[in-house]
């Protein structure tokens, strides 16, 4: 039988397309209102430790993280090939391994909260 | 092998990377492609935060003054432009992607992209209420 790792990549993207079209632009809007020096309540260190504190929210957190950094990796992979850059492997390793490393990075942050 | 055939099949010429400015289809194509970039580093941004808030009360503090600063406000500006833009992009896909059978016909394009705006619109005003923006 033929065995291909293209519905492993390529799951992960389109789930993470979606839920970036879905959830970025407003996540973007309330770190924009802390640049613009208006604090959203939620964002405040009690609350938002508070919030982070739940397993649920972990979950959801680690989630996002991981379905956005993954299809914002295999993205980039793709438009590389595009570009001309045809080591292929090397690229897909290195972005794969970043969205990798952010994902246990915040995994193991948040577990410590 | 293929040395040795005689009829030599023509190869046109790509260049790498210029095709892209060839065609403003390719163009569309490759700002598409390019949210992709933010959306990884804005994510990349959150992860730091996350990081911050684990550290203590005084680091968090200390991230969210970071985020005080005009170039962090262009940065969340340009990021906030492509983010749109790769919603806009994805749920005019959808259609594609998700085509809805009733009975013999489809479910018109815009009914299923236009399904995903109202969702996306929604969501986004539940996230600003739940984080306490109104």
């Amino acid at each position: 039988m033929a065995t291909s790792n293209k519905p492993l990549v390529w799951g992960p993207f389109a789930a993470g397309g979606t839920i970036t079209a879905f959830l970025t632009p407003a996540l973007i809007v309330l770190t924009l209102l802390v640049a613009l020096g208006y604090t959203p309540e939620l964002l405040a260190y009690e609350r938002l430790h508070a919030f982070a504190s739940h397993w649920l929210a972990k979950l959801a957190i680690v989630a996002v993280v991981f379905l956005s950094l993954w299809s914002a990796a295999h993205r980039l992979r793709i438009s590389c090939y595009d570009l001309g850059v045809r080591a292929d492997t090397l690229v897909a390793t290195i972005v794969y391994v970043i969205a990798g490393i952010g994902t246990l990075a915040v995994a193991a942050w948040l577990w410590g909260i | 092998m293929a040395e040795e055939m005689s009829r030599r099949p023509y190869h046109r010429e790509v260049p790498k990377a210029r095709w892209v400015l060839d065609h403003a289809r390719y163009m569309r194509y490759m700002a598409r492609e390019a949210t992709c970039l933010f959306i990884g580093a804005y994510t990349l941004l959150l992860v730091v935060g996350i990081g911050r808030l684990a550290a203590g009360r005084a680091e968090y503090e200390a991230f969210l003054d970071a985020l005080r600063s005009p170039l962090s406000i262009a940065f969340h500006l340009v990021a906030l432009g492509f983010a749109v833009y790769h919603s806009v992009t994805w749920f005019n896909l959808t259609p594609k992607a998700l085509p809805v059978q009733v009975g013999e016909e489809f479910l018109p394009d815009r009914v299923i992209s236009g399904a995903h705006y109202a969702v996306w619109g929604l969501l986004s005003l539940a996230v600003l209420f739940l984080a306490g923006v109104f």
